[in-house]
């Protein structure tokens, strides 16, 4: 679903991933960990074309991610090209960014019915069986402010949802809600996968990792460090830098 | 160490007494309510007693044909300059925030020559705009032009008017949709982004939403600056309001009562305004209060419980 190869990535002379090379096979829950400034977030970033990669090659379902090769070159894809792309892969924020000036199901129908143009009634049908699958069938009129954090962040997974991805991607989803508030995200993240969706979420969140991920993959200053199955990464960690990290988060 | 001591209580306490202590004595207060009071009641005595304001002249012009055509004209020029100032203000706005630096530049300097000079000499240049240009030619630059016509003939006052008040006022309007467009959190952009949704739509129904509650208090303020500042088209001898006002006064000297009937008249539209304004304010703040629309009703009623 998602293949990296030798991803290279700078903010101005600051080299912030110095070749990424990763597979995400479809339905498989790929979990980064990391410390923070190791690049996770910015990889994440890269996969829908929020941040441009400066070398390698990135592609998602067998399609580069913002370019075009034609006679031995790279294209730019046109802006509504690469919004074609995004549709495709849904993305939920540290900062969950709902829109406050639109009610819990104004957040769900807005991109369906603008950007595929789905009919008004479908996408609010689709709106309220999502707010319900992650129980939130009461504040489907709720503005997001007068949600509490952990009802916010799964309106915006419902709102990801809602345009059908093929491939989900979570930034540290739960790093900004109160420790009570965690679980019923976690939750929500567990069903989804248990679905078989297609998911690679940076997180903080050891049990999870170890619980629902099929990869674990440890990243620090800009590289992989390693990977492998949940067992083996947090359990038995080959490298120094990962050990030294787990000891300090577990 | 010192021990903190929490009592454990299961069950909510019973409250204690409502405290119930004397007010601190104050004042300073009731002199400066006298001293007001004061004030206020001499001011309105003199209006009453001075013979001078011509009261029954005020209230015999106040709805004067003249003075009427004059509020109507003035709204006129308010409505029509004001659209014309924020649909500009918009379109400098996204030129100045645009990645193209010919593009940012150019409006930037936009901004720079109309606030840089006065209303009044821009007002009284675009009047003269025949002398500077006697044709005016549309076509293609430095090719053949498709249209002609007589610069005299062309701009009438009143257009004299709305480009003198509008093209002044995109550029205010450009820093204050600008100040509303750089409020709105990048996050929404992102969202937006991550949604699929383009640039242009993500202006449109993301961020100049939010960016409204930003924008909409100072564009009040520069409405009710537009209203008076119409005043100002009387130098080129266009009839609104208060030169339909100089128009009596300078035939039968009754000065003051008119300037009056015309400050009755600037201070009627502001207050209309401001009422417009209230409501405006409240549709855009959707979602951003905590209290939903409820929030008026029952704040209506609590007023109504403490009176």
């Amino acid at each position: 679903m998602v293949k990296a190869e030798a991803v290279h990535k700078r903010f101005g002379r600051l080299e912030v991933l110095k070749g990424i090379n990763l597979k995400v096979e479809p339905g498989e829950v790929m979990c980064l960990l990391g410390p923070s400034g190791s690049g996770k977030s910015t990889f994440l970033r890269c996969i829908n074309h929020l941040e441009k990669i400066n070398s390698g090659r990135l592609s998602v379902d067998g399609e580069l991610v913002g370019y075009r090769e034609a006679g031995g070159e790279l294209h730019e894809l046109r802006e509504s090209e690469v919004s074609r792309q995004r549709a495709q892969i849904g993305m939920v924020f540290q900062q969950f960014n709902l829109f406050p000036h639109m009610t819990a199901l104004e957040n769900l129908i807005e991109a369906p019915t603008r950007v595929l143009k789905l009919g008004r009634d479908e996408a609010r049908e689709r709106a309220r069986a999502l707010l319900a699958q992650v129980g939130l069938t009461d504040k489907v009129d709720a503005y997001p402010a007068q949600l509490s954090g952990g009802q916010q962040q799964r309106v915006a997974i419902a709102r990801a949802l809602a345009m059908r991805p093929k491939l989900m991607l979570f930034d540290e989803p739960t790093s900004a809600l109160d420790p009570e508030l965690v679980g019923d995200v976690l939750d929500a993240m567990r069903q989804l996968a248990r679905d078989g969706m297609t998911m690679i979420v940076v997180t903080h969140e050891m049990g999870f990792a170890r619980e629902v991920a099929d990869t674990v993959v440890f990243m620090d200053g800009g590289v992989v460090v390693e990977s492998g199955k949940p067992t083996q990464v947090l359990a038995q960690p080959r490298h120094e830098r990962t050990k030294a990290f787990l000891s300090k988060v577990l | 160490m010192p021990s903190i001591e929490a009592t454990e209580s299961p069950e909510p306490q019973e409250r204690p007494e409502e405290i119930k202590a004397v007010p601190v004595r104050r004042p300073g207060r009731w002199i400066a309510a006298a001293v007001v009071a004061v004030i206020a009641v001499s001011i309105i005595h003199s209006a009453a007693t001075n013979p001078r304001f011509q009261w029954d002249i005020v209230g015999h012009y106040l709805f004067d044909p003249r003075i009427l055509e004059g509020v109507r004209v003035t709204v006129e020029l308010t409505v029509v300059a004001m659209i014309i100032g924020i649909a500009g203000g918009i379109v400098l706005a996204v030129m100045r925030l645009s990645p193209n630096r010919l593009v940012s530049g150019a409006s930037w300097i936009y901004i720079w020559f109309f606030r840089g000079t006065p209303l009044l000499v821009q007002l009284v240049f675009w009047n003269y705009i025949g002398a500077l240009y006697p044709r005016i030619d549309l076509g293609i630059p430095f090719g053949p032009a498709f249209i002609h016509a007589n610069a005299n003939t062309l701009l009438k006052p009143f257009l004299v008017c709305i480009l003198g008040l509008g093209l002044n006022e995109a550029a205010y309007m450009s820093e204050i949709v600008r100040a509303g467009i750089i409020s709105v959190d990048e996050g929404q952009t992102q969202a937006a982004a991550s949604l699929g949704m383009g640039r242009l739509l993500t202006m449109r129904r993301i961020v100049l939403p939010q960016s409204m509650r930003v924008i909409i208090p100072p564009t009040g303020n520069e409405t009710i600056s537009m209203l008076k500042n119409t005043s100002l088209v009387s130098v080129i001898a266009y009839v609104d309001l208060f030169y339909s006002a100089q128009l009596i006064y300078s035939v039968n000297y009754r000065t003051i009562p008119l300037l009056i009937v015309v400050s009755i008249w600037y201070l009627a539209m502001t207050s209309v305004l401001y009422v417009g304004q209230y409501f405006i304010e409240r549709h855009f703040d959707r979602g951003f209060t905590l209290a939903d629309q409820v929030n008026l009703r029952s704040r209506w009623l609590a007023f109504r419980h403490m009176s």
